[in-house]
């Protein structure tokens, strides 16, 4: 009887331990390849795959299962609950467009200050957010990031304001630039996708991950044995935030523009959501999670227009057309009935068939919590 | 001296407003660590019905004011005490889940808000005494500040006296100290759960009423901007502190509201950096007792 956690470990010489990435590796293949084949999925994509509308959904898919897996690395492998993440993204995204408008650069050396400048606000704010920890860090970070967008929404002549700011196209290599070239910007996307996730994996296995695990678990025992849980948690929150604003360089790239709400708190509920629909501490599950909210998304704003949702009575009509009324609903049901999201339940499913017992990752979290917050309970 | 003065009462009446929300969040994290996401719909819903209410009696009267207000009050409460037991009960003792059910509650509210009232700001036109000002040492108040003062005073009072006077009261305040404890003595502290959101709930809903009448308009996002501000206020008092909620508000506001004059606008920011600064000076925040 052995309580494993949801994060799931590589044993070495274990029967199938290279099947993930088999499977990993041939779906990159196969997304590099999409937008060769004329593939149709009426009902989920917009048109074949090589028609530049399904590839800039795609593309979309694939910017946001990158933030979602960034998420990931702050929520599920050391269990911080930031409601700031978007502030890296927008820095990515910000970073590179202020960096085309205002030094004049070429892209490349537009994406490396972009990445510095993403780096910088993530250490700063994130030294300053982890003096607390829990439901208090989720609050502060939170406030960060609402700093951001509120300084991005106030310059309006640095950052364009509530218009947004538009990527200088005439600094982009050609190859990037137009819809004819949606197929180069997939490909960009797919390859930001493939590098956040194997920083993630990276972080993930390294003595670093471990040491933010453990940390998540118990952060006192950590202390205790002389390690530095700080440091730990503090070198996760800016790989994630790098991670993040590479998510972000690449929607700036893909949108040839950004809005204030990429800084927004909204846009890290977003990935929250993701992440849960997915399944915290899977990163595959935020992966799925990133691309099935939104296809969702896209899927339920056309269903919003369809005919026959017209001409229903108001107390059907008005929640079925807001497509962010149904994803909240469904995001209330997975966390009341699916804590585990979509492959924390499968994953159960196959432990427990093996005959092990499973635990959801965010009650592992919970209890973590709960661990640190009694001492201190008693002490007062 | 007369624009101090105008600045430091309008600071004060802003401060009230954050009282008014930040008074039903401390408290709510306080007995139940539960970080309350969907307050901010509470207090946009609050606002919507005390509009249609306040539209079906004629707007200009102060009966209708009223009455919007307490109505406000009692939606507030009543949605507040739905969630509780819709929502956070199932979930107990697991507050990660807890608030990812509010943060789902307010993101699927805000969007179904924006599908009946629209994604259009709707205005209101109160009494029109809330449009004058009144002279104190040369500062030219507008009254709605004074209103926003007084409820939250009212607010404060009816609180204190709750807290230290009745029973249930008593068994919140000793729930907040050590919940174990309580529990061990053979009290329900579950039942004081939905007490507790209701409560934040009403004063939520007078908050959402009350800055509808501020801000001459309400929108589905009415709730989201004070939200933030008041999670803000609710770290800088302490988690679970009143009085701190109630000296952070008003030292938050009136700060922002210098730095607006001042500097230039920079108000919002400045209270960032003001968090900031007391987090590292005093993570648990003013009156917080954790260490």
């Amino acid at each position: 009887m052995t309580v494993t956690t949801g994060v799931p470990t590589l044993i070495p010489g274990r029967r199938g331990a290279a099947l993930p990435f088999v499977v990993g590796a041939a779906l990159v293949v196969v997304m590099a390849v999409l937008p060769l084949l004329n593939i149709s999925i009426p009902g989920i994509l917009p048109g074949a795959t090589y028609t530049p509308g399904t590839l800039a959904l795609l593309s979309l898919c694939m910017v946001f299962a990158a933030l979602a897996l960034s998420y990931n690395l702050l929520l599920g492998t050391s269990g911080m609950l930031s409601f700031g993440h978007a502030l890296y993204f927008g820095a990515g995204a910000y970073g590179l467009g202020l960096a085309l408008k205002l030094v004049g650069v070429p892209l490349w050396p537009g994406v490396l200050i972009a990445l510095v400048g993403g780096l910088a606000i993530a250490a700063f704010t994130g030294a300053i957010s982890m003096r607390v920890s829990g439901i208090p860090f989720a609050m502060v970070t939170l406030a960060f990031a609402q700093a951001g967008s509120v300084l991005v929404r106030r310059n309006q002549d640095v950052t364009g304001g509530e218009e947004g700011l538009r990527l200088p196209v005439d600094q982009i290599p050609a190859w990037l630039v137009g819809v004819s070239n949606t197929r180069n910007l997939y490909w960009v996307t797919l390859v930001v996708l493939v590098i956040v996730y194997l920083v993630v994996l990276w972080v993930d296995r390294s003595r670093l991950g471990h040491l933010a695990q453990a940390t998540r678990e118990n952060e006192l025992r950590v202390q205790v044995l002389g390690l530095r849980p700080y440091a730990a948690k503090l070198l996760v929150f800016v790989a994630a935030a790098l991670c993040a604003s590479l998510a972000g360089i690449a929607y700036m790239l893909l949108q040839s523009g950004t809005q204030p709400s990429a800084v927004g708190a909204d846009l890290t509920i977003t990935v929250l959501v993701m992440v849960v629909l997915g399944g915290v501490g899977f990163r595959w599950g935020a992966i799925v999670g990133g691309v099935l909210y939104t296809i969702l998304d896209q899927r339920l704003t056309v269903l919003a227009r369809a005919e026959w949702i017209r001409d229903l009575p108001d107390v059907l009509r008005i929640p079925l057309s807001e497509p962010l009324f149904l994803l909240g609903v469904l995001f209330i049901l997975v966390v009341m009935f699916l804590p585990g999201g979509i492959a924390g339940t499968i994953d159960a499913a196959v432990r427990r068939r093996r005959g092990e017992r499973t635990r959801s990752q965010l009650r592992q979290i919970d209890d973590a919590d709960d661990a640190v917050a009694e001492p201190a309970a008693v002490r007062a | 001296m007369s624009s101090i003065v105008l600045i430091l009462l309008t600071g004060v009446g802003l401060g009230a407003l954050y009282f008014l929300v930040a008074s039903g969040l401390s408290l709510i994290y306080g007995l139940m660590h539960v970080l309350n996401f969907a307050h901010g719909a509470f207090l946009t819903l609050s606002a919507f019905i005390g509009w249609q209410v306040a539209q079906a009696l004629g707007t200009a009267s102060w009966g209708s004011f009223v009455v919007s207000i307490l109505v406000g009050a009692l939606v507030g409460a009543v949605f507040a005490t739905l969630t509780e037991l819709v929502l956070i009960r199932p979930l107990y003792e697991r507050h990660i889940e807890q608030v990812l059910v509010t943060v789902g509650l307010s993101f699927a509210a805000v969007a179904l808000f924006e599908g009946i009232w629209g994604t259009d700001a709707v205005n209101i036109a109160g009494p029109a005494w809330l449009k004058e000002t009144t002279e104190i040492l040369g500062a030219r108040i507008p009254n709605t500040y004074w209103v926003l003062m007084l409820a939250a005073a009212l607010v404060l009072v009816a609180l204190v006296l709750f807290l230290k006077k009745t029973r249930y009261g008593m068994i919140i305040r000793a729930g907040v100290e050590n919940r174990s404890m309580v529990t061990a003595l053979g009290i329900d502290v579950r039942r004081s759960f939905t007490l507790v959101f209701a409560i934040g709930g009403a004063a939520a809903g007078i908050g959402g009423v009350l800055a509808m009448h501020y801000t001459t308009f309400v929108s589905a996002h009415l709730g989201a901007t004070l939200l933030i501000f008041a999670f803000i206020v609710t770290v800088i008092g302490g988690l679970g502190s009143l009085t701190g909620a109630a000296i952070a508000s008003v030292l938050v506001a009136v700060l922002q509201q210098f730095a607006n004059v001042y500097l230039s606008g920079t108000g919002d920011f400045i209270v960032v950096v003001l968090l900031a600064v007391v987090l590292l000076v005093r993570p648990t925040g003013l009156m917080g007792r954790k260490a």
